[in-house]
């Protein structure tokens, strides 16, 4: 009885509402379903990249004292940087103040902790369509959380734990959701110089490659690196890691259109064979240079190709992403390989490497493969000599912001609690001392 | 009675281990086993990264024979294991003083 009345209630309330809804003369845009639910799909397909696909790709790289640690950090990291996004940084990144003048070109403000926000509010896409903003809000959610993760990579087998705690939240807040804004968002820096980043390149892997290189010298080298040996302790499980970014990596490339649309369905045939080409070339290149084709040269190139192809996945045709494939595994190998070694800084699993060095390489390279006669969609209404400026440009600028700003952060953490584990703890791994447990027992 | 020591190449455990039950042997202990002689080590590169491990992976196998088998069960191993290049391992014969079956108590070339 009561409930028939709350009923009744609700039903009267639902038609005092939809009366002055009707007599509107515009009614507000309304997601489409199929498009909502290809982003909610996306999100999960980030989510699953970091948990557990870089989990295993930089956990089989690391010796097995260190297994649990790499992980731990990683999924903590994630954990924390989707916390943050949701009070500060989606407001910092893409909130609804946008401000006038230079501010406005670094980040925007309003809608902390989600305020304005509910289950109806929408996001605009690169079309009249939009999505719903809780949606827009998770998928950039997980973007931020993989950029933190992967710099762990390069200073992995030596980082406290609370480091990385401390370190995460200064570093998102200086450096990660500035470069969003700038990238991304209407107003900012580098969206307004017309710089082209489809998915990420310079905001999540020049960002983390060169925020991990800048760590790893404050860090300073493993104990014992290079001279004693540190093989990988599970090819395998890098393997399976590999496998699962590469298929995360679609929900990353063909969900940053925003729509289930064609330029989803470019992004994802590029991120198909650009992947394939730089998979493959790593082991040519192997070849080439008098070595056998390896698990982990194919499992660098896949990774070396899916970095490169990530700005260009929507602004390229398929040829274009697989050129740059392949120039992105020949070059990372040369930094990993060569440049590494001559330099002797201890970037741990190559997050710079890899990750840096891809995606300047991808950066610079969309900018060529952009244009129509590579098969681009781009209509050459941009000279190549100026969009390949503009791209270097936002290269350069993500480079300086964020050795800048993990300098401040690394330091800020240095100066406090300290970045780097005990020399005893670090020798006996940092599982046992850092978290009390070992991977295998 | 004799104590024979045999290490060889992993690949070739199965061909020796059928030759010597051609001859009557009737029992062996496998181990897989490291070590390195001339053949010295391999080299295990990891994105260009290269690690010379100075061990390599071998079988050892240790049989009892009473004194008229032994002699060929070195020959047999020694023909069977050979691939003609280096690394093909080395056979050792030691004097057993005893041997005895622990279900039976049984001592001696009865044991065997």
């Amino acid at each position: 009885m009561t409930r028939d009345l709350v009923k009744l209630a609700g039903l009267g309330m639902a038609a005092l509402l939809a009366a002055p809804a009707l007599a509107a003369p515009v009614a507000p845009p309304v997601p489409n379903p199929g498009n909502n639910a290809w982003m909610m799909t996306s999100t999960l397909l980030v989510l699953m990249m970091i948990l557990p696909g870089l989990m295993l790709f930089y956990g089989g790289l690391t010796r097995s004292k260190n297994m649990l640690s790499t992980m731990t950090q990683i999924g903590a990291t994630a954990s924390l940087a989707m916390l943050i996004w949701v009070m500060w940084g989606y407001s910092l990144a893409f909130g609804d103040t946008t401000y006038e003048g230079t501010l406005g070109l670094f980040v925007s403000g309003g809608s902390y902790f989600l305020a304005g926000s509910d289950a109806s509010s929408t996001a605009a896409t690169f079309t009249d369509e939009v999505i719903s903003k809780y949606v827009f809000i998770s998928f950039q959610m997980t973007f931020a959380a993989i950029t933190a993760s992967l710099i762990l990579g390069a200073t992995a087998e030596r980082m406290k734990f609370s480091a990385v705690m401390m370190f995460v939240p200064i570093w998102l807040t200086i450096v990660y959701f500035p470069i969003a804004h700038m990238v991304w968002a209407g107003g900012g820096l580098l969206f307004e110089d017309g710089a082209l980043d489809f998915a990420g390149g310079t905001v999540v892997h020049i960002n983390a490659g060169v925020s991990g290189l800048v760590l790893a010298f404050l860090l300073g080298k493993r104990r014992g690196w290079p001279n004693e040996p540190m093989p990988p302790h599970s090819l395998t499980l890098t393997m399976v890691g590999t496998g699962l970014l590469w298929v995360g990596w679609f929900g990353f490339n063909a969900g940053s259109a925003l729509e289930a649309d064609g330029s989803a369905g470019l992004a994802m045939i590029n991120t198909f064979v650009a992947t394939a080409a730089g998979a493959l070339a790593w082991m040519v290149v192997e070849r080439a240079a008098g070595h056998k084709g390896s698990a982990l040269g194919f499992c660098s190139g896949v990774i070396a190709g899916l970095v490169a192809v990530t700005p260009a996945a929507g602004n390229s045709g398929p040829f274009g992403a697989i050129l740059l494939g392949i120039i992105s595994s020949v070059i990372c190998y040369f930094f990993v390989a060569k440049v590494k070694a001559k330099f002797g800084y201890d970037d741990s699993l190559d997050a710079f490497g890899i990750h840096g060095v891809g995606g300047i390489v991808g950066a610079i390279g969309t900018g060529v493969v952009y244009q129509p006669f590579l098969g681009g969609p781009g209509d050459g209404s941009v000279a190549l000599a100026e969009q390949l400026w503009v791209q270097i440009f936002s290269v350069l600028v993500t480079i300086g912001w964020a050795t800048a700003g993990t300098l401040i952060a690394g330091f800020a953490v240095k100066a406090t609690i300290g970045l780097r584990v005990h020399e005893e703890d670090e020798v006996n791994g940092l599982d046992i001392s850092e978290h009390g447990e070992r991977a295998y027992n | 009675m004799k104590f024979i020591i045999a290490v060889i190449k992993p690949f070739k455990l199965d061909e020796v281990r059928e030759a010597l039950g051609a001859i009557g042997v009737a029992g062996m202990t496998v181990t897989e086993v490291k070590g390195f002689g001339r053949q010295k080590g391999q080299t295990e590169i990891y994105r260009g990264a290269e690690y010379s491990t100075n061990m390599l992976p071998k079988v050892k196998l240790e049989i009892a024979a009473s004194d008229e088998v032994a002699e060929q069960v070195v020959e047999t191993i020694q023909q069977t294991a050979n691939t003609g290049s280096i690394g093909d391992g080395k056979i050792f014969v030691f004097d057993l003083a005893s041997a005895t079956r622990i279900r039976t108590g049984e001592s001696g070339e009865t044991a065997l």
